[in-house]
């Protein structure tokens, strides 16, 4: 496990996974990801370091392909959220399955700046986690390792109803049953 | 007590059949060790050093009568036949095998009981008084809302995976019978000056290696804005709090870090965007689950012809009088009284029950107690709403299955960790030391001369048996790979809840006994009328208890 400071991103891994779950779809992924560190851009549609694009805003308007972003578990969102609406992808990245800082990333974005762009988790994350996932704003899943996608997806509906508010459901159970 | 509705079983039911598939794909291999490690532990099994083991939940201790018979049978069914009430008002089945571990929560399900978010990194099972709407202190029954946090908490979207694990207690009477100071968050029921109902909100207390008291964050926080509030803080928490290292990943560690002044302005920043949202409690679910916890239907009594029938009998049987004072309370209802069966017979591991006794304890209550049990923080059970004028013959009962040892509140009412015989990260044993004092103090006499009296004891600075609070705390310590002990005065869990001071240097097993009888002998010497063994050490201090332990044998 890398070891994770503030001033320091987690590593990612450079292989593209070629297909990813999107809204619980097994769909084709053509977004490179970009590291911190990388010298140079690929061509086509990229996901670079939140940082990275706001430092950079201009310089990237010009580029080939479509722009998202990532963002590590321990970088605050608040700090970026100024200009993050017209974004076509944000990727929340998970050190660790046992980071759970992206649930609250994702849900910040959706219900305090109103982000309504593809959420997509990436990284160390597990099926077993996606229902919750969801609930928190994810709506597309970019796994590191190499699974039966299709399988995954059945973990998107675990459970038929929740007891409390989140993205997916903005009222509580109390409220909408009892 | 709550009953599920059809949302609340689907719920649990769902929850067994999404473990179920997880325990298959482990078990083929599509899960590694590392990944199925939380989602096992989020359903209750742990795995320590001779077997797992499956911790139940009982939420905020009750449960009714059908309940306890299931557990009985599935002690018999998948485990050897008996099962353990820990310290959080839950129960542990001790050898359970993980490929029937769905079963046995397809079981509970039957009964409107799982076994969710009892272990692992998320919120556990909110804990209260056992004596809960009878306590004649009580400013509101802490029950409906334990009830709504279990709601909000359980399969939480956000909170699944936080730094550590996440305890809440709710405290609704003066006197404090859940060691609420001493949890992730307390929650104190207070009312304003117009008489409306709130909470005082204390965060960062903990046991463990680093123990803390809680501190205030808010003075009253208006009901119905409860759930908001506390996802509020388990937000700033779960994005803040530390995940580089296990042993300062609790709240308490960032809590102390920012101050309790930064830490609450934190959390009201927070709130100031969540609150008034929809998750805002509204009258009519307040009082929905408030329906659930009305009152039995007691009989008028007379109360003074019953008390007198009791004294009469009490001065006839002197074991009975004994477990009159012990074990019996009165309750706010006249006539009824609350009345603890005592796990902590010498001999037995304290909270350790058989699958027969818990038949037998839900034949008492459904003949006693309205069919109601209530298992408390000390690893007791409690029969509440017991007509008093049934006293002598519940006694004789419950005597009769080894349920009525007089002894609750006194130094023989231990809390006492697993510890060496059964837990890997042990530096001691702690039963036989348990062992040895009740066998040590076995002359009932003396014992009730000494009155109430609170001894823990715990296997390592983990704190499992909650040593730090005890009035008398004992802390197994490794030296050169030898088991001794650390003794620690003047813990103490209720509102002014203290943290025990350490006597001196650490003592062999055999030393530690006779070393509790001078303790013992100082305070017995030093006591005013009345004064408890804590309030002798309050008022004397730690040095006269120190010299007598460490006096050079002449
Ligand atoms: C052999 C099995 C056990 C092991 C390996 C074990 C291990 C631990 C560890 C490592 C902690 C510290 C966690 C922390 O500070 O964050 C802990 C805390 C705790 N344990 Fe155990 N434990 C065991 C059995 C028990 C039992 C049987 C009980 C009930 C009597 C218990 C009650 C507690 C409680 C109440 C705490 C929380 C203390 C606090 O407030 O922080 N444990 N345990
Ligand atoms: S206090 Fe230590 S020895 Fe006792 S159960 Fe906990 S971890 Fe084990």
């Amino acid at each position: 496990m890398p070891q994770l400071h503030s001033d320091l991103n987690s590593e990612l891994n450079s292989e593209q996974p070629k297909q990813y779950l999107k809204d619980g779809i097994v769909t084709d992924n053509h977004w490179q990801l970009v590291e911190a560190n990388s010298e140079t851009l690929p061509s086509g549609d990229i996901l670079v370091p939140i940082a990275y694009w706001q430092a950079n805003h201009q310089q990237l308007a010009g580029h080939s392909g479509k722009v998202g972003v990532w963002i590590d578990s321990h970088e605050e969102i608040e700090a970026f959220s100024d200009s993050i609406a017209a974004l076509p992808v944000i990727a929340i990245n998970f050190p660790k399955f046992a980071d759970g800082r992206g649930f609250s990333t994702a849900r910040l974005l959706c219900e305090r700046y109103g982000y309504i762009g593809e959420i997509r988790a990436i990284g160390q994350f597990m099926r077993d986690q996606l229902f919750m996932m969801q609930r928190c704003g994810f709506n597309a899943f970019q796994f590191d390792s190499d699974i039966d996608l299709a399988a995954a997806s059945k973990s998107l509906n675990d459970f038929s109803d929740s007891y409390q508010v989140a993205v997916d459901q903005p009222e509580p159970l109390f409220k909408r049953h009892r | 007590m709550y009953n599920y509705d059809q949302y609340d079983q689907k719920l649990v039911d769902e929850r067994v059949e999404q473990y179920r598939d997880q325990t298959k794909r482990y078990l083929d291999g599509q899960i590694s060790e590392e990944e199925f490690l939380p989602l096992r532990l989020q359903n209750g099994l742990y795995v320590q050093r001779l077997a797992p083991m499956l911790r139940i939940a009982v939420p905020y201790g009750l449960m009714s009568s059908r309940q306890v018979r299931k557990i009985a049978a599935i002690s018999r069914t998948y485990d050897k036949g008996y099962v353990h009430f820990t310290t959080r008002q839950n129960i542990q089945l001790n050898w359970p095998v993980l490929e029937e571990v769905p079963d046995i929560l397809a079981e509970l399900a039957s009964v409107e009981m799982h076994a969710i978010q009892t272990s692992g990194n998320c919120i556990r099972n909110t804990t209260t008084d056992q004596f809960a709407g009878v306590a004649d202190d009580e400013i509101e029954d802490p029950r409906p809302w334990c009830e709504i946090i279990r709601q909000w908490s359980t399969v939480h979207p956000e909170f699944a995976f936080l730094p550590r694990k996440f305890k809440i207690a709710v405290c609704g009477s003066e006197e404090d019978r859940a060691a609420f100071l001493l949890h992730d968050i307390g929650l104190q029921l207070v009312k304003n000056e117009s008489g409306e109902t709130g909470f005082h909100v204390y965060v960062g207390g903990g046991l463990g290696r680093t123990p803390v008291i809680s501190s205030s964050i808010r003075e009253f926080l208006p009901k119905e804005h409860l759930l908001t509030y506390l996802d509020a803080i388990l937000r700033v928490y779960n994005r803040y709090g530390n995940r580089d290292n296990k042993y300062k990943a609790r709240i308490k560690i960032l809590v102390r870090a920012w101050t309790p002044a930064v830490f609450a302005e934190r959390v009201e920043a927070e709130w100031e965007h969540l609150k008034n949202g929809p998750a805002t409690l509204n009258g009519t679910e307040i009082e929905r689950v408030k329906s659930f916890f009305t009152l039995p239907d007691y009989q008028t009594v007379d109360s003074a012809a019953v008390n007198a029938e009791v004294q009469s009998l009490a001065a006839e049987h002197k074991a009975f009088s004994r477990w009159l004072d012990r074990n019996v309370r009165d309750q706010k209802q006249q006539g009824y009284a609350s009345i603890t069966l005592s796990l902590k017979p010498a001999g037995v591991a304290p909270g350790d029950v058989t699958d027969r006794q818990l038949d037998i304890i839900a034949d008492l209550a459904d003949r006693f107690s309205f069919g109601e049990i209530r298992t408390t923080h000390n690893q007791n059970i409690v029969l509440a709403d017991v007509h008093k004028s049934t006293l002598f013959e519940l006694w004789q009962l419950a005597k009769a299955s080894g349920l009525a040892t007089p002894n609750i509140g006194t130094i023989n009412d231990m809390i006492c960790c697993p510890g060496g015989d059964y837990c890997s990260l042990a530096n001691a044993k702690s039963i036989p030391v348990a062992e040895a004092i009740q066998r040590k103090f076995d002359d009932l006499d003396y014992v009730y001369d000494l009155g109430d009296l609170e001894l823990n004891i715990s296997g390592c600075m983990n704190a499992c048996g909650h040593h730090h609070i005890g009035h008398i705390g004992i802390l197994g310590v490794d030296k050169k790979g030898e088991e001794w002990y650390q003794i620690q005065l003047g813990g103490s869990a209720n509102k002014n809840a203290a943290l025990g001071k350490v006597l001196g240097r650490s003592l062999s097993r055999d030393a530690v006994v006779d070393s509790i009888e001078k303790l013992l002998d100082v305070y017995v010497e030093n006591r005013l009328d009345q004064e408890s063994f804590l309030g002798t050490y309050q008022r004397i201090g730690l040095d006269k208890f120190k010299e007598r332990v460490y006096a050079p044998t002449s």
